[in-house]
């Protein structure tokens, strides 16, 4: 199925407004699902529901929000180590790392989860990149 | 086991749809609060017994090995009152499918043939979802007097307890 990455934004809009109780306005590409739209565990599992429901895909458990990346090896001081840094993106290859990446704090991992992140990773599982 | 909100099961399709019923009677004696002198069932007991069909439903896909637990209530729209003397039915569905981690549900409560409510809401399996709470062993939202008791309202294809294994 080939859609436009507006339509697909506009799926992933609709799945947010309803998981989250936002305004479709306040749900912009850069918006964080937890610190800008209010999201709590629950609702990252209805998320992903939803987008399966509305995209007609299957969302492997943690593919979309990966969830268990704090393991010994890549963490030291709150921090991500290069290793674990590697895996993050490795686990992440939407998101936008730039800012991140020069204070690596372990507790700004959840800052990753913007809507722009799960437009492309809905892209990329539809197979081939929009207009 | 107190504090149950729904009285019967009336239809019952395993892992799909589940509809139950629920009698508000001027004997319960929270009425005479809610309101003085207007006694309506309150529609925070409608969220609970829909949590309940809905819990069942989900729990019994499982065959109540895991604990189901309510985690999100979506929506919850009432549209009117209920009275003492009313009988409401209180019908649940699976939205898409019950998953290793949870489920969500589809609410609709009726009252004759008008809508009373309309819920969406959401159940996680407590273990699955690996919080960081330890609940322990031992099914604490299904336990065998719960499930016996279910039985005996009348939900179709639940397996009796073994009666040499009774406590």
């Amino acid at each position: 199925m080939a859609l436009s990455r507006d339509e697909i934004m506009d799926k992933v809009r609709e799945a947010l407004v309803d998981a989250l109780g936002v305004d479709e306005d306040e749900v912009l590409p850069t918006a964080r699902i937890g610190g800008d739209l209010g999201a709590e565990s629950i609702d990252y599992l209805d998320i992903v529901f939803r987008l399966e429901k509305a995209f007609n895909i299957k969302i492997p458990r943690g593919d979309l929000f990966p969830d268990n990346i704090l393991s010994e090896e890549f963490v030291r001081d709150g921090k991500l180590t290069d290793k674990g840094l590697q895996e993050l993106k490795t686990r992440m290859p939407y998101a936008n790392l730039e800012a991140f990446e020069k204070n690596p704090n372990v507790q700004d991992i959840a800052d990753l989860f913007t809507v722009d992140m799960i437009v492309k990773y809905i892209e990329a599982k539809l197979g081939g990149a929009g207009a | 086991m107190r504090w149950i909100w729904i009285d019967k099961f009336i239809e019952f399709e395993s892992g799909r749809r589940a509809v139950s019923i629920k009698n508000v009677t001027l004997a319960e004696d929270h009425l005479h609060d809610h309101v003085p002198g207007y006694p309506i069932h309150p529609p925070t007991l409608m969220i609970e017994g829909m949590a309940q069909t809905g819990g069942v439903l989900v729990g019994e896909a499982f065959n109540f090995a895991e604990k189901v637990v309510l985690a999100k209530v979506t929506r919850a729209t009432f549209y009117r009152h209920v009275l003492p003397g009313d009988q409401i039915r209180l019908e649940a569905t699976v939205l898409g499918d019950i998953r290793p981690e949870g489920a969500s549900i589809e609410g609709r409560i009726t009252l004759g043939g008008d809508l009373v409510a309309e819920i969406e809401m959401m159940f996680a399996h407590l273990d699955q979802s690996r919080g960081p709470v330890d609940v322990g062993e031992g099914n604490f939202v299904f336990n065998e007097d719960y499930i016996r008791m279910l039985r005996m309202r009348q939900l179709n294809g639940l397996k009796a307890p073994d009666p040499t294994s009774d406590a």
